[in-house]
């Protein structure tokens, strides 16, 4: 089966997001970089299908040259080789289509994707490659199978979820629940140094950086008015007098 | 030229929900800025009863696709039938809800037509004659602001955070053929499991009565649930909480979690990580218990107690009680 699973390079949760004093972007300086953790979802998703079925695992990832160590970190978990496109940046249209131009060779039965990257928590690259590529799909999902020729899938909505059953080949984004995500071995990470990288400009592969959606300014997040401490010994009227609070001055009880 | 603001209206169990009317109320405003049209687009199986209610939030017009193929929502079948409408009508500005649905209907619409989106606004307003979007990034540790270079400017609102207004317009019912051949369909859903418990999903509850790491252990959430059944709340729960096991990842608020916005956000023994305030940075009030009063939840609450939750909150529940 071919596979392919991808990933992007995120700051850390953890990470201060400090904007440019312009507001043109963030200031990458301390940052550390990791996989987004919904990728390694998908990664896990994509390596257990393997040993279950056979095949072989492709990573794909789209950014600057730094993007490599996450794909050296799916190679260590297990991937088999990796296709890196060049770029500094892109929207979630651009980001699908580079994706795809990549994955023209490769001939996916299934490909994976987090549901979102926790840094411009767009959400949207999964199902904009699955319509590129004319593929089904079937986004953020925590429970997985491949049966026969199809894919069956858990997807929760709000106050419910659903099983969805989707022709392969096809598209599925990952959400939090669907596995656990395995740690690279030392031997992993030693392999993961041979295992092959294709290298390709975003540039040369003809696709366009004019962004369909601009971020004009970046703004760091709105200040909220400092709250009220309640203070006192007692629990009891401490309690009292939130709720009167909650009651009469935000109204919201 | 593209013209006119559009939505896509949102159903489920026979009726439209309340992020639909939500979506509704913002493009009646963008639309009486530019001076134009809201349309909807309703896409189900025996919907067209409950469409012209659309018009009670200001909708002109509602597109519809009545058709048992679309008595579940599929991908495949939802967004063709949209793009179709949409594409046919030159829309200039396009709107969903950030629900489940929204979030992958919106996407896929985004592939089908060529164009831009700013996913999980919070605020949108008309500026030169074009949609701009703000919206948090980066887990709401800053907020970006985004223009569409195309059309439609597609953008999706993030639920509960904007207000429903009531705004009588027409509310006239166009039905059209999605033109859509059952067979070219690819995907469909096998089984709906209905959550047994029967409570109040999160995204969708207007008070959130959260524990995290200071519950220290899951029976410790008992004082929560008395709390919230009180205020016909909804539990949530912390990362830490949902990865010691002490609740299930479908409670989880946060950055890895669900991103609320109720009316009344109650964080009980939750330090404040900036995780979980990326989840729940958009509710109205924010209340803090918790025993560190240098615990960073603190700045981020407009009401807050530094005291043992244990002691607190069965108080609150037995004052509450008093009042309700």
């Amino acid at each position: 089966m071919n596979i392919v699973a991808c990933v992007k390079q995120v700051p850390d949760t953890e990470a201060f997001i400090k904007v440019k004093p312009d507001g043109s972007g963030i200031e990458e300086g301390n940052i550390k970089w990791v996989m987004n953790p919904y990728d390694e979802y998908g990664v896990e998703e994509a390596l257990k299908l393997k040993e279950a079925k056979g095949g072989e695992v492709t990573v794909v990832s789209l950014g600057p040259a730094r993007a490599m160590e996450t794909i050296r970190t799916a190679l260590a978990m297990g991937a088999d080789k990796g296709v890196h496109i060049t770029i500094d940046d892109a929207d979630a249209y651009n980001t699908a289509a580079a994706l795809a131009a990549a994955m023209k060779d490769i001939n996916p039965d299934i490909v994976f994707c987090g549901q979102r990257a926790i840094d411009d928590d767009s959400g949207q690259v999964g199902s904009v490659l699955a319509e590129l590529l004319g593929m089904p799909q079937v986004t953020i999902i925590t429970g997985f199978e491949v049966d026969g020729d199809k894919v069956k899938a858990v997807k929760p909505i709000e106050g419910a979820q659903l099983v969805v059953e989707s022709a392969m080949p096809c598209v599925v984004t990952a959400q939090k629940g669907l596995n656990e995500p395995r740690y690279a071995s030392l031997p992993g990470i030693m392999k993961a140094k041979k295992k092959p990288v294709d290298v390709k400009d975003a540039a040369a592969l003809g696709l366009s950086v004019e962004p369909k959606a601009k971020i004009v300014r970046m703004t760091p997040p709105p200040e909220r008015a400092p709250g009220k401490i309640i203070e006192g010994d007692d629990p009891a009227a401490k309690a009292s007098e939130l709720v009167k609070l909650l009651r009469e001055e935000a109204k919201v009880i | 030229m593209a013209k006119g603001v559009w939505i896509v209206a949102e159903h489920r169990n026979g009726a439209l929900r309340n992020v639909s009317f939500e979506v509704a109320s913002v493009a009646r405003k963008l639309a009486d800025e530019l001076g134009e049209d809201v349309c909807a687009v309703l896409v189900g199986s025996g919907v067209e009863g409950f469409a012209p209610e659309l018009g009670k939030y200001g909708v002109d017009k509602i597109y519809v696709a009545d058709d048992a193929m679309f008595a579940d929502y599929t991908t495949d079948a939802y967004s063709a039938a949209v793009a179709k409408v949409v594409k046919e009508n030159d829309a200039s500005i396009l709107l969903l809800a950030s629900s489940v649905q929204g979030k992958d209907l919106s996407s896929r619409l985004v592939g089908k037509l060529a164009t831009g989106m700013a996913s999980d606004c919070t605020e949108v307003k008309i500026a030169d004659g074009k949609l701009l979007a703000i919206r948090p990034m980066y887990a709401g540790k800053c907020f970006g602001e985004i223009v569409m270079e195309s059309y439609p400017q597609m953008a999706s609102l993030r639920p509960k955070v904007f207000p429903i207004v009531e705004s009588a317009k027409a509310g006239e019912v166009v039905k059209f053929d999605a033109g859509i051949a059952a067979d070219a369909l690819k995907t469909k859903v096998l089984e709906t499991q209905k959550d047994a418990s029967g409570k109040v999903d999160l995204t969708e509850a207007d008070i959130i009565v959260s524990g995290g790491r200071g519950m220290k252990g899951a029976d410790e959430y008992k004082v929560i649930e008395e709390l919230a059944d009180l205020l016909g709340a909804a539990v949530g729960a912390s990362r830490a909480a949902v990865d010691a096991g002490w609740r299930p990842q479908s409670d989880q608020v946060g950055q890895t979690g669900k991103v609320v916005s109720p009316n009344l956000y109650i964080a009980c023994g939750i330090s404040g990580a900036i995780q979980h305030i990326a989840g729940m940075s958009s509710s109205k009030y924010i209340v803090a218990i918790n025993k560190d009063s240098e615990a960073p939840i603190f700045a981020k609450a407009d009401y807050g107690i530094v005291d043992d939750l244990f002691k607190i909150v069965p108080e609150v529940t037995a004052a509450a009680k008093k009042i309700l």
